[in-house]
């Protein structure tokens, strides 16, 4: 490819540590399933406690901007009631006690051929699946569609997972690139589009090989293998990086023409529509530094973290335990947290990588600015949110920060950059009337 | 049945990235430092043990008044961040070796006491420790231009002048060539200030901090450049190539383009304006060896511009992502 995006930097993949883990299944004993899981409005519980419920049985819905949530067991509804959440927050949430038999719910049907299926069908069955953008931004799928339709020339398969630790995409597109595939030509159909683009990070040969393959009875679909580089998977530097073009600040990736999605999604959709099957259990990479057995499990959605982290055992004391990568993760507190369905993975670190400096002094070496692939001088963001210097902040485009950590990554000065970036973008919202939702950006 | 209170971990919360890169402030001065070591060694073959012994108290001095600052103004330790050991070491190296250790040490608290913590420690400062202690020495001028022959060596606590010998630039202050062959000042087989005679071991070091990415060759190539061209087109009727050679090669141009103007606190942090500080070097380098009262120009052109970073800092701002083609009001 001829083109790439500004800066970024290299950390450690470490994917060696999971990469080579089959894919197993994990079994629950209680779930529990927040009402939000995605960008927007959370659900409305359509269960109360002593219901029994059945796999995939929708048991969350509501209006506007929202997706509803299914029960990713079966058995006996045992709390509607807030739970924390990977967010940090607590959420209304229901919990589910399995009865072990994941016996499935009777509206979940096969389908044979999806030829007859319109545009418009397909959406309303991915809405109705509940599927979310799996890469951790979890923008409602059908939203992304139904807002891209006509304007789309370009689908990206975001396969390229540049975040260190993790390989539950990778693992995917190893063992199940048919799936993948087919979601792919789901999208095409609803889009109108001959082609597709499934991007991969060139540090994945052997899932690169096998893709390759699966894609010869696939014409329309081609693999783009991107150089390995942070953040090579993050939405505005994939379409770069794919067709060169540039999303305008705010804007969305349909103002160029582009739609991303990730290959989880497109596994999702594939199993919405071909197997009626909504989303209830997802991909999760269970690695990081100080774990023994680092594992990829397909998980059900509720899933509480502890009862994942307990399976894989730890050689040295855990120091944080992380919903995602070790870049853009967020940190946990409470690991009764459940696997949501962004979280595509679990990554716990040791003592060894604390770094960030109690009084940092910039020296301003201007490492930050070279390294960010947003154009942005991280540097003068960080001293001006340190003014509460709300018109310095605006005039520097603090809100074109996606947040990866590219500037934090290499600071020398281990300044918390995008701590201090995060608050500004608080002050700042604190301080207009309004509040603007920015997107966050997928990993 | 509870699961939070099932396994009990002390937990760290934080924002992301989890992880960081290798750079750390005391492994680029540590850097820095090791890119000066060829310079020292070959001082202390030109000029004897005093090079080093003078280096060190310069170096002790500095961390010292580093130390002894925070700790009276109670503030963060941070002498590991080995900035003020590279300031005492460039301090020394502007001297002269016969400099006595006392005037050394006065020049050393300049540096850290006035020049840094009093603007805030580092990454504070306005003008470059070393240079700015460099211009406040100059109250003891003569001190500071007595410069001896390579190869004499004075005794380590000898502050008797020994033979003083005219430096390249002082003769060509006066528009003539020195005695010394270009092959003679790139080696570094002149008189002159401790760290800055051999051009070559300085370029040396300047390209492992480029091999290392501490530095980049954009400030140094701008600087030395600019002076090259100029010298070229002024050459004060001299052979023009032979009088550009002379002029890059002599005096503190490659310390000063290598490792002064390089550093980070006091230049600009965008490429655009990194370029621009460095010619801006360059030519005030030049119009203070020719017009100037003083044969040499570097630490002041440095000090001059050190003090503009803050405008240079607004030219060559990143053009805002995705503003590319249409991007007029990008721009500010």
């Amino acid at each position: 490819m001829a083109f790439s995006f500004f800066g970024g930097v290299h950390p450690k993949g470490r994917k060696e540590l999971a990469r080579y883990q089959m894919i197993q299944p994990f079994r629950a004993n209680t779930v529990v399933i927040p009402m939000s899981q995605h960008i927007g409005a959370p659900c409305k519980p359509l269960v109360k406690k002593g219901d029994q419920v059945l796999l995939g049985q929708k048991i969350g819905d509501g209006q506007g901007l929202c997706v509803p949530v299914h029960a990713s067991v079966s058995g006996t509804v045992k709390a509607v009631e807030p739970r924390p959440h990977t967010n940090g927050t607590l959420v209304m949430s229901v919990v589910i006690e399995s009865d072990g038999q994941d016996t499935l719910d009777p509206g979940i049907k096969r389908r044979t051929k999806i030829d007859d299926l319109t545009p418009e069908d397909l959406i309303g069955i991915i809405r109705e699946a509940g599927i979310v953008g799996m890469g951790g931004a979890t923008f409602p799928t059908h939203v992304k569609l139904s807002s891209g339709m006509g304007k789309v020339d370009t689908i990206i398969v975001n396969a390229s997972e540049c975040e260190p630790y993790i390989t539950s995409d990778e693992r995917l597109l190893l063992e199940s690139p048919s799936s993948v595939i087919a979601g792919t030509e789901i999208l095409m159909r609803i889009l109108g589009l001959k082609t597709a683009f499934i991007a991969m990070e060139n540090n994945k040969p052997e899932t690169a090989a096998v893709l390759e393959e699966a894609l010869l009875d696939h014409p329309a679909i081609k693999l783009v293998r991107l150089p390995a580089r942070y953040p090579q998977g993050a939405e505005k530097q994939l379409i770069q990086a794919v067709t060169g073009r540039l999303v305008p600040p705010g804007g969305l990736p349909a103002a160029v023409g582009c739609a991303v999605f990730n290959a989880a999604t497109c596994d999702a959709i594939s199993d919405a529509v071909w197997k009626g099957m909504p989303l209830v259990r997802r991909l999760v990479t269970i690695s990081g530094d100080v774990v023994m057995r680092p594992m990829n499990l397909i998980v059900p959605v509720g899933v509480p973290f502890i009862e994942l982290i307990e399976i894989v055992g730890f050689s040295r004391n855990p120091y944080k335990v992380l919903s995602g990568g070790p870049m853009m993760g967020a940190a946990q507190f409470d690991l009764a947290v459940p696997v949501i369905k962004g979280t595509n993975a679990v990554t716990v670190l040791g003592e060894n990588n604390r770094y960030m400096a109690k009084n940092p002094h910039c020296i301003r070496c201007g490492k930050c600015i070279s390294v960010c692939p947003m154009h942005l001088m991280p540097l003068y963001l960080y001293s001006a949110e340190r003014k509460s210097d709300l018109e310095e902040l605006k005039r520097r485009n603090l809100m074109d920060c996606v947040e990866c950590g590219s500037c934090a990554y290499t600071c020398p000065a281990c300044i918390p950059l995008v701590h201090s970036i995060r608050t500004g973008k608080q002050k700042l919202r604190d301080a207009s009337a309004p509040p603007a939702p920015a997107q966050p950006e997928k990993k | 049945m509870d699961l939070k209170n099932k396994y009990f971990y002390v937990l760290t919360l934080s924002s992301s990235p989890h992880v960081h890169g290798k750079n750390r402030t005391w492994n680029l001065m540590l850097d820095v430092i090791i890119a000066l070591m060829p310079a020292l060694i070959w001082s202390i073959i030109a000029f004897g043990f005093r090079a080093l012994t003078l280096t060190a108290v310069s170096v002790a001095a500095c961390v010292f008044f580093e130390w002894g600052y925070r700790k009276v103004m109670k503030l963060d330790n941070t002498i590991f961040d080995l900035s003020a050991v590279v300031t005492g070491i460039l301090l020394a190296f502007v001297c002269p070796v016969t400099l006595p250790y006392w005037v050394i040490i006065v020049g050393d608290f300049f540096a850290i006491i006035i020049v840094k913590q009093l603007f805030g420690g580092i990454g504070k400062n306005i003008i470059n420790p070393a240079l700015g202690a460099r211009a406040f020495l100059f109250s003891w001028a003569s001190l500071m231009t007595t410069w001896v022959p390579f190869g004499s060596k004075p005794g380590i606590f000898s502050t008797v002048d020994a033979v003083t010998s005219a430096t390249p630039l002082e003769a060509m202050h006066s528009g003539n060539l020195s005695n010394f062959s270009l092959a003679e000042l790139f080696m570094g087989k002149t008189g002159g200030a401790m760290g800055e005679i051999s051009a070559m071991l300085l370029v040396v070091g300047g390209l492992y901090l480029v091999l290392r990415r501490v530095i980049s060759l954009r400030i140094p190539l701008a600087y030395i450049g600019t002076v090259a061209l100029l010298a070229f087109l002024f050459p004060m009727g001299n052979d023009r190539l032979v009088w550009m050679g002379a002029q890059v090669l002599s005096g503190g141009l490659m310390l000063g383009a290598w490792f002064m103007a390089t550093d980070y606190v006091t230049s600009p942090v965008t490429g655009w304006g990194q370029i621009v500080y460095g010619v801006g070097c360059g030519i005030i380098t030049i119009v203070i060896r020719y017009l100037g009262a003083y044969p040499e120009g570097v630490s002041y052109a440095i000090l001059v511009m050190n003090c503009c970073v803050v405008l240079l800092d607004k030219i060559g701002v990143p053009k805002r992502f995705g503003l590319v083609k249409t991007g007029k009001e990008a721009a500010k």
